[in-house]
């Protein structure tokens, strides 16, 4: 059974996911150890990605393709014919640049789906990158949550901008939808609903 | 006080259900002990030596007695009896169960309070002076503003899991009593040239590990920025703080490693773009929070009260207690009174439920049934008519509420320390109670005069040692419990860190070393001057001389 949640025009879903996530293959370099653990967070603006890794990464050749952003920015040629058939969309971790992202591809809505992957659910940079794709870049169409996706993060994700959302495979993706609406008033405005709750209601 | 209205209530209500749930799926192994961490955390749930603690908020220490009641009944009847105030004027209960907390914060929405954001890596409760409101020296009451950031703050969607704990402290008085320097974000209110209100924006101080005082961001903000601005500072953090490293997470690790220019321009650059965004703050809202916090109906009073002259002259007892615990207040008649939760030998910030209960009784009916906590962990009735203090002070003195040690050496700010803290190194209570009995005599005590004095279980500094006077830390040295003490630290518009004066002491050796350091004082006083003045003339140099003379000679014979 599918773990993609849709959030269309206020009602959620369980829906079939139509893209194929294209990983980076492992990198040969050692994983940095910091005081016998490793460390699991990547500093923004951090270099993370090889070029071996880059060219060793294997995109289907047919159907729609959601691709790394060092991969989209590296071989953007190569993609072109797919990204105007509407086939291509890009993922990006969350230590990476919406401004590499925005280089890349002036327009963004030629993107069908942004998704951003969140390797460990406490990092809570996805919220201000979903908040920056859909306020800064004006982003309209599908942006997606991947990775270690939680129910209990799920209010806030749909709050910063995000629609549709990966949820672990190992959680029931069922019961998760309930968690998007644990509020009903919020009182300080952000994507989903811009006005605070002081410009909503005659308080 | 704020009341809540039905979005207010909803939210809290909300919340109970959510974490009701959220613990059920614990319980039930659906969520692991990882992933249910932030979640009771930000809920103020920790998991401690002994039980989990709970954190209560209390919005900028403000209490009605009525919710005090209430917290006096939580604490009956799911804890041990007694609460512990703390130092971000908050409220603790060390001995809930887990499987008890969504009940007990059902209880506490009842009475529109709750434990939201209390701990975890979010934005923490606001604090500020526990004068608001009643302060003479006060420019602008805080209170309204703290209230409208306390709500942009609660579950702040992009700011929900932050690198690090995130504290905002405002204030609005020309003496600073919020320490807005040592918080994250400080927001210091004032009235322009134009007598608009406007703030003075401070970022990236904090205690901790690595006690660092904030710097200047922003000399003046237009009071419909706060939020805006506020949002572009956090936003950068989250972006740009360290998450590989939990002690080197807090945004004053950033700001110094940016400097404070760079992270100025890249605040700058993403205030551009929200600047002016709706959750710019309207005129309206402002008032309409601002109406919560009108000026109480004031009695018109003379200066001075017969009664009140005659009780100080005729009860030394009362007039040494009057002289600590009676603060200036804005109209004739009144004064501020703090009830010490400091009786010596007993933990610092600790109340009874049965001295709770009275203490809510006592300011329903002296003080328009409100009360605030101190960052001192402190209880402050902030409406007493002088013609009152008397028969307050008869009744809280039967309390155990009425040591007249308030601002004095024994008025000890201090964590839970080791008996409690599963973070903490060492104990800090009982140091706090032998220091305490080491200064009993209370005519010495008042000789010492004004001096503060903070310990710290651990290098978190939820004892806020850095800007004790005297500050005390707890540390770990293989497996034992050791004490270091900084000299010179202070709170307030002069603030300072503290200066370690060399190597640490065991728990035996502390009341002696304290009382070492007062003594150099003595000696060295000029006149009225106080213990910080002291220290800041002659530098450590001499209390460092005569506290380790016996060790030196000791050492220098060992060495013959």
């Amino acid at each position: 059974m599918s773990h993609l949640i849709s959030l269309q025009a206020g009602v959620a879903n369980i829906a079939e996911d139509a893209w194929q996530f294209v990983a980076l293959p492992p990198s040969q370099q050692e994983v940095r150890k910091q005081a016998g653990k490793v460390v699991l967070f990547k500093l923004t603006g951090e270099q993370t990605v090889t070029p071996e890794q880059i060219a060793g990464t294997l995109i289907p050749a047919n159907g729609k393709v959601l691709v790394p952003l060092t991969v989209f920015i590296a071989r953007k040629t190569e993609l072109q014919a797919r990204l105007d058939q509407q086939e291509v969309g890009v993922w990006l971790d969350t230590h990476e640049s919406l401004t590499d992202l925005n280089q890349a591809q002036a327009d963004l809505n030629a993107l069908p789906i942004i998704a951003v992957h969140v390797e460990r659910f406490a990092d809570g940079r996805i919220f201000s990158l979903g908040t920056l794709l859909r306020s800064r870049y004006g982003f309209k169409n599908e942006l997606r949550a991947v990775g270690d996706v939680l129910r209990d993060q799920l209010f806030f994700l749909k709050r910063s901008g995000f629609n549709s959302f990966a949820m672990r495979t190992d959680r029931s993706a069922t019961e998760a939808i309930a968690s998007l609406n644990d509020f009903s008033q919020p009182y300080q405005g952000a994507v989903d609903e811009a006005r605070p709750a002081f410009r909503r209601y005659n308080r | 006080m704020y009341k809540y209205d039905e979005i207010d209530q909803s939210l809290v209500d909300e919340r109970v259900a959510q974490y009701r749930d959220q613990t059920k799926r614990y319980l039930a192994g659906e969520l692991s002990d990882e992933e249910f961490r932030p979640l009771r955390l930000q809920n103020g749930l920790y998991i401690q030596r002994h039980a989990p603690m709970l954190r209560i908020a209390v919005p900028y220490g403000m209490l009605s007695s009525k919710q005090l009641h209430k917290l006096a009944d939580i604490a009956s009847q799911y804890d041990k009896a007694y609460g512990h105030f703390s130092t971000r004027q908050n409220m603790q209960l060390n001995w809930p169960l887990l499987e008890d907390v969504p009940d007990i914060l059902a209880e506490l929405a009842k009475v529109e309070m709750h434990a939201i954001q209390t701990s975890g890596n979010c934005i923490r409760n606001i604090t500020t002076d526990q004068f608001a409101g009643v302060a003479p020296d006060e420019v602008v009451d805080p209170r309204a503003m703290a209230e409208v950031m306390r709500q942009w703050s609660t579950f702040h969607p992009e700011f929900a899991l932050l690198p690090r704990k995130f504290k905002i402290a405002v204030s609005g008085t020309k003496q600073d009593r919020a320490i807005v320097q040592a918080h994250d974000i400080g927001m210091e209110f004032y009235l322009d040239a134009q007598q608009q209100l406007a703030i003075k924006v401070w970022v990236g101080g904090g205690l901790g590990r690595t006690p660092i005082l904030g710097t200047v961001i922003r000399e003046h903000l237009e009071w419909q920025h706060a939020l805006t601005y506020c949002e572009a500072i956090v936003r950068v953090y989250n972006l740009h703080g360290r998450r590989d490293n939990a002690y080197k997470a807090r945004i004053k690790i950033l700001v110094k490693a940016l400097g404070i220019d760079e992270f100025k321009r890249q605040v700058e650059d993403e205030w551009a773009h929200l600047k002016d965004a709706p959750n710019t703050i309207t005129e309206a809202e402002l008032a309409r929070v601002a109406q919560h916090f009108e000026p109480m109906p004031y009695e018109v009073l003379a200066q001075h009260d017969a009664s009140y002259d005659a009780a100080t002259a005729s009860n030394p007892a009362f007039a040494a207690w009057a002289k600590r615990s009676l603060h200036a207040h804005k109209i004739p008649g009144y004064r501020a009174v703090t009830l010490s939760l400091k009786t010596h030998g007993q933990a610092p910030g600790d109340a009874s439920s049965e001295q709770m209960h009275a203490v809510a009784d006592l300011a329903a009916q002296y003080s328009f049934g409100e009360l605030r906590v101190s960052h001192e962990q402190n209880l402050i009735l902030a409406d007493v008519k002088l013609s009152d203090a008397f028969a307050l002070w008869e009744k809280a003195r039967a309390q155990g509420l009425a040591s007249p040690n308030v601002g004095l050496l024994t008025d000890i700010i201090c964590c839970p320390g080791g008996d409690f803290c599963s973070l903490a190194n060492a104990k800090s209570i009982p140091i706090a109670q032998a220091i305490q009995m080491q200064f009993d005599n209370l005519d010495y005590l008042h000789d010492i005069g004004e001096l503060e004095l903070n310990i710290s279980g651990c290098m978190n500094a939820c004892g806020h040692h850095h800007i004790g006077h005297i500050g005390i830390l707890g540390i770990d040295k293989d497996g034992s419990e050791w004490y270091q003490v900084t000299l010179g630290g202070s709170q307030g518009n002069q603030a300072s860190l503290g200066t370690v004066i060399g190597p640490s002491f065991s728990a035996e050796e502390m009341p002696q070393v304290v009382e070492k350091l007062i003594s150099v004082y003595l000696s060295e006083r000029n006149g009225e001057e106080r213990f910080i003045d002291t220290v800041r003339r002659l530098g450590i140099a001499p209390f460092k001389a005569h506290v380790y003379a016996d060790k030196n000679a000791a050492k220098a014979e060992g060495i013959a």
